[in-house]
């Protein structure tokens, strides 16, 4: 009685009130999307927000219990839990189902589950549980590959099972390596990589080749001339030719052609408002005409004539920009803004390295979903289906981020009992 | 020791801000600064649908129903809700090619995959029931309510004119149209449109994704309703102009007939004609095209209205009132004959055998040219004009006063002016001033430059029954209402020509369908026909027939005027004609069989061809 008692004293209430506002706000745009004159009931199991609730209930359940476990339990099974991840995330590529091009699917009971949504709250676990230990020195090129390879593993698993949105959020825990001490040069280098892929594409390979050139040129000039240094920005240099390379090869041999397509559209090369760019087009018009003010609960017509596609899962936030207008939408933004601060401050009051790491693990994939989500609705970002936490429909992508949520605040509250 | 890292915490934050302020700065660009999208989002859900109003109808004198409308459809077609259709079955129904049902959809696909394009127009009712059962089908298809024009009779077709779809010359001026209207081409349709077409209304509906209807806008708040089209209650006998047509088969001319009391015209025959059910709907261009490029019979040529013949003698009676009222002529007036009017340079304007010397009345009897020659010499050379050119103006403002040389402004669209030379033409032609009387004495015996057009020869008749006026040909009577008149039509014009110098003439054309006038033998049993006969020389091929009458000599009913092509005399066919469509309208049926066969059966398409070559 005396342990119960104080978690509930001790919980960061701030982040539960932000996480009931999202999800009730979700739910409210999944009912809006959905909407339909002839179907009355708020509960009915054949309609999304009718299932939505009961997930909603469920994974309610799940963050207390979560809560009620005992403190040192995530710690000390977190490489366990780790391991029954990858091995559902195997089983899911001989046994699962295939929904919507993706074979990350169990099904069992009539739900169908995706367990590589839990492997991102298993994988923040392992990696806090790796970076906690007092000798991990992440600047160590050893432990950095440790690390890597505990995030690439069920990464390049999710890739197998096609689905690439989700494979790309475990790139997000760069921001707890980064935190535990990364160089700040890989970290930079990790961000430039990206850039100089999308300039491989948009800009003649050549000519980057020549940019590339004068760059080395500048640093082999003003470095110290020994033979290390040369050769070093010789292997860079050689490197990024390599790379500029191979991102065309990938895009345009390996990549499907609706991805292909895809990418282009995003970029600005190609412009297909009929195929590629209709989604996004549409998007756009969704979230544009709600005005400032939005046309109202229920009102819109975007959203609810199917005009977007996805409009209760990956494209919600269109609903939210249709019928809540800038001001919902402001609204939205903030609370995602206003959640992530404050996982962070609350990670950085923790005593236990691994509550501040895994924080910063909750931290980074709730960014990482929000960031290309909603970027993705304002056509910044390419087409990748990866839902918007708390707030698309789906009874995986809820739980999984209630869990992920609620095991930091089970953490949080445990601060005193470390005591 | 990873606290010394604490402050990396400040990156983080400042990049999860960085992010939610970009997106914030993107959604205030989209959603308040920007308006296309609202617009795009109307555009996405909102169908305006056009409600056409059935066009008005058009009914005879006594109330038959001669224009009305028949259902037709629209086959539309919304390309990306086309899947297995059986596309065979859709056209050996619509009788097209495989290729051509991959060609439509192909181009409706690039006006707009999710929306309706017409896939085949003018589908009659009869294709339709076919259709209908095996819609089902075609997923993707659906059918849009129009409607065709139809014509009880096939009768003229000149007069209705015929509507088609409103050209981009049409829609750019007048935005009342839009593209798929149907607009009056030409006719009554052409003249009465704004009245025939009614009101077009909208409706707004919403649709989804898939184009599927999900109700209307707010409640209908926006939608307008369609008026239907004004009904016509037009002035043709359709029985007469039905017989007329019938007369008229296997010739070129035209008859016109007039009510002299009002101006209405009793019915208004080109000859040859065609059905006005061909230029309907979908057969309409191949049709059109047909008619178009018949350069023999020229069907679509309105003669009634837009030929332009010498008048012939019919035109003595003109002469006959412009000399009284000059003043050089009386009925007493006596001019001796000799076979001919001497032109002075051993050449004459002969004239044939009859006795001589013959008075006013005897001359329109018997159609003396000397008589007239001298007539209109006497007129031209009058003195105190002070020139053969002063002469020449007053007798032609006195037969403008006459409804010749210009347009009535008659509610069929296409009529033309005819023509009075002026003095202008004759100086440009001889020199100035440099014309005498005898340059153009022709014009004395409706010879010569001088055209008129069969509807102002039978306006001539209506003046003359009417001793000196005339109202203005008209072919609709009442718009809407059956006492609606149209005001323009109910202004008496009165001629320049005093009413006291009718009578003999009235006498001299009623003495032409006596013994002795060349009318003679047209003469109907029980009528008081007045009538006068015109040759018209044509140097073409064989001289016109022409014939104007009236009847009854007092009070009349119908003015007649009749021109039938390479037809020789003006007693062999054009007064034979005449009376039976006087006796037609008059009786209401025909005794003199005889000449009725006579007249059906005589053709005479290939004389003017013949001379031609
Ligand atoms: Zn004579």
């Amino acid at each position: 009685m005396r342990e119960r008692h104080s978690v509930f004293e001790h919980i960061d209430w701030w982040l539960v009130i932000i996480f009931l506002l999202l999800v009730v706000m979700g739910w409210l745009n999944i009912y809006a999307a959905v909407y339909d004159e002839n179907h009355g009931s708020i509960v009915d199991m054949h309609v999304k927000y009718g299932k939505q609730m009961a997930w909603i209930l469920a994974g309610l359940f799940l963050g207390l219990i979560v809560l009620l476990i005992d403190g040192k339990f995530f710690s000390q099974f977190a490489y366990l839990i780790y391991i029954f991840c990858i091995l559902l995330l195997i089983a899911v590529i001989f046994t699962g189902k295939e929904i919507s091009g993706s074979k990350s699917w169990f099904q069992f009971a009539g739900i169908a589950l995706q367990p590589g949504e839990f492997a991102k709250m298993g994988t923040a676990l392992a990696l806090a549980k790796f970076l906690s230990k007092n000798e991990t020195d992440i600047r160590k090129r050893k432990e950095l590959f440790v690390a890597i390879c505990l995030i690439l593993f069920p990464s390049v698993l999710i890739f197998l099972e096609h689905d690439t949105g989700s494979a790309i959020v475990f790139f997000s825990f760069i921001f707890v390596l980064y935190r535990a001490g990364l160089s700040e040069k890989l970290v930079i280098g990790f961000v430039l990589v990206p850039l100089l892929a999308v300039l491989s594409l948009l800009i003649n390979k050549f000519i980057i080749l020549g940019f590339l050139f004068i760059i080395a040129l500048f640093f082999f000039l003003y470095s110290k001339r020994k033979i290390r240094n040369i050769i070093l920005i010789s292997l860079v240099y050689l490197g990024s030719a390599g790379f500029v390379f191979s991102v065309d090869y990938a895009v345009n041999h390996i990549l499907e052609p609706h991805q292909r397509v895809r990418v282009n559209v995003l970029i600005g090369k190609e412009i297909d408002l009929k195929g590629a760019g209709y989604n996004v087009n549409q998007s756009l018009i969704a979230i544009g005409s709600g005005g400032a003010w939005g046309k109202g609960f229920l009102k819109g017509t975007q959203t609810k004539y199917n005009f977007v596609p996805e409009q209760s899962t990956d494209f919600i936030f269109c609903t939210v920009g249709e019928e809540w207008g800038f001001a919902g939408s402001f609204v939205v933004v903030g609370l995602f803004i206003a959640l992530l601060i404050r996982i962070i401050l609350v990670a950085e009051r923790q005593r236990s390295r691994f509550s501040r790491f895994y924080g910063y693990g909750v931290a980074s994939i709730i960014f990482f979903h929000f960031m290309i989500n909603i970027g993705m609705t304002l056509s910044l970002i390419p087409v990748i289906g990866i839902p918007l936490p708390f707030f698309s429909y789906g009874g995986s992508s809820l739980w999984a981020f209630t869990l992920l949520l609620f095991i930091f605040i089970r953490q949080d509250s445990y601060r005193y009992e470390l005591l | 020791m990873e606290r010394v890292y604490a402050n990396r915490k400040f990156i983080v934050i400042g990049l999860f801000l960085v992010i939610g302020l970009a997106y914030v700065i993107r959604l205030f660009f989209i959603q308040i600064v920007a308006d296309k999208y609202v617009l795009s989002a109307n555009n996405n859900v909102l169908r305006y649908i056009t409600q056409y109003p059935a066009r008005g109808l058009v009914y005879d004198r006594y109330g038959k129903l001669l224009v009305y409308n028949e259902a037709a459809y629209d086959l539309m077609v919304i390309p990306k809700q086309v899947k297995n259709v059986d596309t065979a079955e859709l056209c050996r129904l619509l009788e097209i090619e495989k290729k051509d049902f991959v060609e439509r959809v192909e181009k409706a696909r690039n006006y707009s995959p999710y929306r309706p394009s017409i896939f085949e127009s003018q589908i009659t009712r009869e294709n339709y029931g076919y259709l209908e059962e095996k819609m089902f089908r075609f997923p993707g298809f659906f059918v849009q309510p129009r409607t065709l024009r139809k014509y009880t009779y096939p009768i003229a077709a000149h007069t209705f004119g015929y509507i088609g779809e409103a050209g981009p010359e049409v829609i750019e001026i007048n935005p009342y149209y839009k593209s798929g209207d149907y607009i009056g081409i030409s006719g009554v349709e052409k003249s009465y449109e704004e009245q025939l077409r009614g009101k077009k209304g909208m409706k707004i509906r919403v649709v989804d994704v898939l184009n599927r209807d999900k109700g209307s806008f707010q409640g209908g708040k926006y939608d307008t309703i369609a008026y239907t089209g004004t009904d016509l209650y037009s002035s043709l006998d359709a029985d007469l102009q039905a017989y007329g047509e019938q007369l008229m088969a296997g010739k070129k001319g035209s008859i016109v007939a007039i009510e002299p009391s009002t101006g209405e015209i009793l019915c208004i025959i080109t000859s040859p004609s065609y059905d006005p059910n061909l230029l309907v709907g979908r057969i309409r261009r191949t049709n059109y095209t047909k008619l178009l490029e018949d350069s023999i019979m020229v069907p679509l040529f309105n003669r009634a209205l837009m030929a332009s013949y010498p008048p012939g003698s019919t035109f003595k009676v003109v002469d006959a009132l412009v000399g009284q009222q000059v003043g050089v002529l009386t009925p007493e007036t006596r001019y001796f004959c000799p076979g001919g009017f001497p032109l002075g340079n051993g050449k004459k304007v002969a004239c044939h055998s009859h006795f001589s010397p013959l008075d006013l009345r005897q001359s329109i009897q018997h159609s003396c040219n000397t008589y007239y020659c001298r007539v209109f010499k006497s007129i031209i050379d009058k003195r105190p004009f002070t020139s053969t050119r002063a002469g020449y103006e007053i007798w032609r403002n006195l037969v403008m006063s006459l409804g010749f040389g210009h347009k009535f402004g008659i509610d069929i669209p296409g009529e033309l002016n005819g023509n009075i030379p002026s003095s202008n033409y004759y100086d440009r032609y001889h020199g100035k001033n440099r014309w005498t009387s005898m340059a153009i004495i022709s014009l004395g015996i409706g010879q010569g430059e001088i055209g008129i057009t069969p509807l102002q020869m039978a306006n001539l008749a209506a003046l003359i029954s009417n001793r000196g006026f005339y109202y203005t040909p008209h072919i609709i009577k009442a718009i809407g209402k059956k006492d609606n008149l149209n005001k323009e039509f109910l202004v008496k014009h009165v001629c320049g020509i005093d009413p006291q110098y009718f009578p003999i003439v009235v006498e001299a054309m009623h003495d032409v369908m006596e013994a002795g006038g060349t009318g003679f033998a047209s003469r109907v049993d029980g009528i008081e026909i007045c009538g006068k006969t015109g040759t018209a020389q044509n140097p073409h091929g064989k001289n016109h027939s022409i014939f104007i009458s009236f009847a009854p000599k007092d009070n009349p009913r119908i003015a007649v005027a009749v021109v039938v092509e390479n037809a020789g005399f003006g007693a062999t066919y054009a007064a034979p004609i005449a009376t039976l469509m006087i006796e037609k309208y008059i009786n209401r049926e025909v005794k003199r069989k005889d000449v009725e066969q006579s007249m059906i059966s005589g053709n005479l398409l290939n004389k003017g061809k013949v001379i031609d070559q």
